[in-house]
């Protein structure tokens, strides 16, 4: 049931002159060619008009869905993006990832026209863990989605209880017609959002295969919420999500809602699943959905559960649900493959141990050490800025171990490559299959592809701003496009 | 020869890559052909008789209480003792701030330490975050990750582990950073701490193989990694803060 459409609302001068403000500095920035101009026209734009994003998304007629999570929000948001669209909506979106209040205003400004009437009907957001519970106050979404909460970056939020701590207030203060779409497989998101007035739809994975046999080093929240007691795992998933129970007092994963069975993963390339709707919310008969997905691992199957539980709680058809799914590619470097010089290098963002390992897990085929082989030429490039994160501690807690039986050669670069270098010497890598590459990234990356053969593929991994460093390279040489043009 | 090291609470008090240094000991040792055994004590669990190094990392605050509360009486007696014996230790963050005499958080009761390093701490105003350098007499420069709250004030029976170059260190006033007692080190270097600063992970080692094996003078070992690690993280410290 869509809410009324708001009655028209008076002409807000206010609200006008930080629109337009916002939508000049942005073709500027664009004219001068620095980047995407997503974050700084907001900055200006908030300036003018701090209620900007609230006043925007209150005219938007559907109402606002907000996804947030340490791993997966952009995959999710843009997934619940195209199977609203789809469905025949209209679709306003943060889709290039600048996910702090001030990008999220930039990007709905630049999605309305300068009177303030959006250009849509249903607004999606991507949101920043630190920013998530300030973007809650200022929309009042109708469907959250919560994909997980892992360590990532803790220099730039605080620890993992702050972040919760705040996370519980902007999920108990949700209205009762308000839905969280909750990854219950999290035993701290399961926590956070018990006993809240929000309807809460939970989604999980029930799945034979693609089990890990112990909980990797990355893990968190190992503790139960209720009693203290370590929690023990029936199934073990990704990180610390799973079919979770406390021995002592009893406390267990609840229910789900919308289960993600049967996955089939098919390498780097894509992955199956039957998506079970086993407790629709909308009242109707509990059913299952076979989707492909055009992106690989098992996390992605978590993302387009979520996903499709989202778009589920908005009333999509089933049928949207199968169909964006099928067609959807990853997002803007979160995994791609790119022709270059008759090599086919495979790239896929890492920025946090979890992703990491899950990466990992991914291009090797395996979470199992034993019969872990990776065999094709790697390069890991990590850098330390401010959008990467300054601390790299989190490097020691990814399991690269797993690589120290395949005879791949490895390659560290980036800011922090002899870094990068001397984890992998520690986690058992014989030197001659390591190689700390010196200098700037675009020099990493020739001498890189000059040690792989012709017609052979190439994993690269970097963290974010490497990754923008390494595909200007690549654009610079012909071999892949820029972002804001997608 | 065979060393066994204790990781204290490694399951609970383990956020910041702490488990990096655990690694550092452990291959550092086995590459010079000495067996380790890495023991894991949890809470309620004893502390065994024939620990070489102990390591114990930094946790979140409802961790730190369970800790505090499991290392009074006799387990926290059997660490100072080993470390009175010539047991080799570090603490990194949480650990630290637990082996002084006790953490005085904002709101709450103070959490008593052991009293292994004379020190106390409490929780200040501001966060210090970020990459540091601290000058050192007898590791020569080490570098290091900051990301703590707590203040640190050292007392007369500890030295401090060096001065700070880059950075906030103990408690952003007096220029130190860190403690040493006997051969335990505290501090509140992540990195993780010891790959990167292999002087200092030896001597720790050394100085555990030593309690049990008798003075002994280890191996060199290639450090061409390490010393690069090094030299690019005092780098971006400088470029940084």
């Amino acid at each position: 049931m869509a809410p009324e459409s708001p009655s028209r609302p008076r002409p807000d001068l206010r609200l006008g002159a930080a629109l337009a403000a916002a939508k000049l500095t942005s073709s500027a920035i664009r004219a001068l060619g620095r980047g995407g101009g997503t974050a700084a026209p907001g900055l200006l734009a908030d300036r003018l008009d701090p209620a900007l994003l609230a006043k925007l998304t209150a005219r938007l007629p559907r109402g606002v869905v907000v996804v947030a999570g340490t791993n997966g929000k952009t995959t999710v948001s843009r997934m619940v993006a195209d199977i609203l669209e789809a469905d025949g909506s209209r679709v306003i979106h943060n889709r290039s990832g600048s996910n702090l209040v001030r990008g999220v205003a930039a990007a709905f400004a630049a999605q309305a026209s300068v009177g303030g009437d959006p250009r849509g009907e249903i607004g999606v957001i991507e949101t920043d863990e630190a920013a998530f519970p300030e973007i809650v106050r200022l929309v009042s979404p109708r469907v959250v989605v919560l994909n997980n909460l892992f360590r990532d970056q803790l220099d730039r939020y605080g620890e993992l209880d702050a972040i919760a701590t705040k996370w519980r207030v902007a999920l108990a203060a949700l209205p009762e017609t308000a839905t969280l779409v909750v990854n219950v497989d999290d035993p701290a998101l399961a926590s956070l959002s018990d006993g809240i007035a929000a309807r809460r739809l939970a989604f999980g994975l029930d799945e034979g295969r693609h089990r890990l046999v112990s909980l990797p080093h990355a893990a968190d929240a190992a503790a139960c919420r209720r009693c203290g007691a370590d929690l023990v795992h029936d199934a073990l998933y990704v990180s610390h999500l799973g079919a979770w129970r406390c021995p002592r007092c009893g406390l267990a994963r609840p229910p789900l809602d919308i289960v993600g069975r049967h996955i089939e993963l098919h390498g780097v390339e894509s992955l199956r699943a039957r998506i079970g709707l086993d407790r629709p919310g909308d009242g109707g008969q509990p059913r299952a959905l076979d989707v492909s997905v055009g992106v690989p691992g098992l996390y992605n199957a978590y993302n387009a559960v979520a996903a499709t539980a989202a778009a589920h709680a908005l009333g999509a058809a089933d049928h949207a649900i199968v169909r964006a799914l099928g067609a959807f590619r990853s997002a803007f470097g979160r995994i791609e493959r790119v022709q270059f010089r008759d090599r086919t290098l495979t790239m896929a963002l890492v920025k946090n141990p979890v992703g990491f390992n899950e990466v990992l897990r991914m291009l090797t085929g395996t979470g199992d050490p034993a019969t872990t082989t990776l065999t094709v030429p790697t390069l890991i490039a990590i850098n330390d800025l401010a959008a990467d994160g300054r601390d790299f501690s989190w490097l020691w807690d990814v399991d690269f171990e797993l690589l120290a039986g395949g005879t791949a050669p490895l390659f560290a670069a980036g800011l922090r490559g002899p870094d990068m270098a001397n984890r992998l010497r520690y986690a058992g890598i014989p030197p001659e299959r390591l190689t700390l590459l010196p200098g700037d990234l675009p020099t990493a990356l020739e001498a890189f592809v000059a040690a792989v053969p012709e017609g052979a593929t190439a994993y690269v991994l970097p963290t974010y701003t490497a990754m923008l460093d390494l595909r200007r390279a690549l654009a610079a040489l012909g071999a892949v496009e820029t972002f804001w043009k997608q | 020869m065979h060393l066994t090291i204790a990781w204290l609470y490694g399951s609970k008090m383990n956020i910041y890559g702490d488990r990096g240094n655990v690694l550092a000991l452990t291959q550092r040792a086995r590459w010079r052909g000495i067996g380790v055994d890495v023991v894991e004590i949890g809470i309620g669990q004893p502390i065994p008789p024939n620990v070489g190094v102990f390591f114990f990392g930094g946790g979140q605050d409802q961790e730190q209480i369970a800790v505090s509360n499991d290392l009074r009486g006799a387990k926290g007696a059997a660490i100072k003792a080993a470390v009175e014996d010539g047991a080799a230790l570090l603490a990194v963050c949480g650990g630290y701030q637990l082996l002084g005499h006790e953490y005085r958080p904002h709101d709450a009761a103070p959490l008593p330490g052991i009293g292994l390093f004379d020190l106390v701490s409490e929780a200040g105003p501001e966060r210090f975050i970020g990459n540091v350098v601290v000058e050192t007499e007898r590791w020569g420069t080490l570098v290091g990750f900051e990301n703590h709250s707590g203040l640190t004030v050292l007392g007369p029976g500890v030295a401090p582990l060096g001065r700070v170059r880059v950075g906030r260190g103990n408690n952003g006033h007096d220029g130190t950073e860190g403690a040493v007692y006997r051969r335990a080190v505290g501090c509140y270097l992540h990195g993780a701490l010891l790959p990167k600063n292999p002087a200092l992970a030896d001597w720790l080692l050394a100085g555990g193989l030593e309690r049990h094996h008798g003075p002994l003078e280890l191996p060199p070992l290639d450090d061409r990694y390490e010393v690069a690690a090094h030299a690019s993280a005092v780098g971006r410290a400088e470029r940084t803060r």
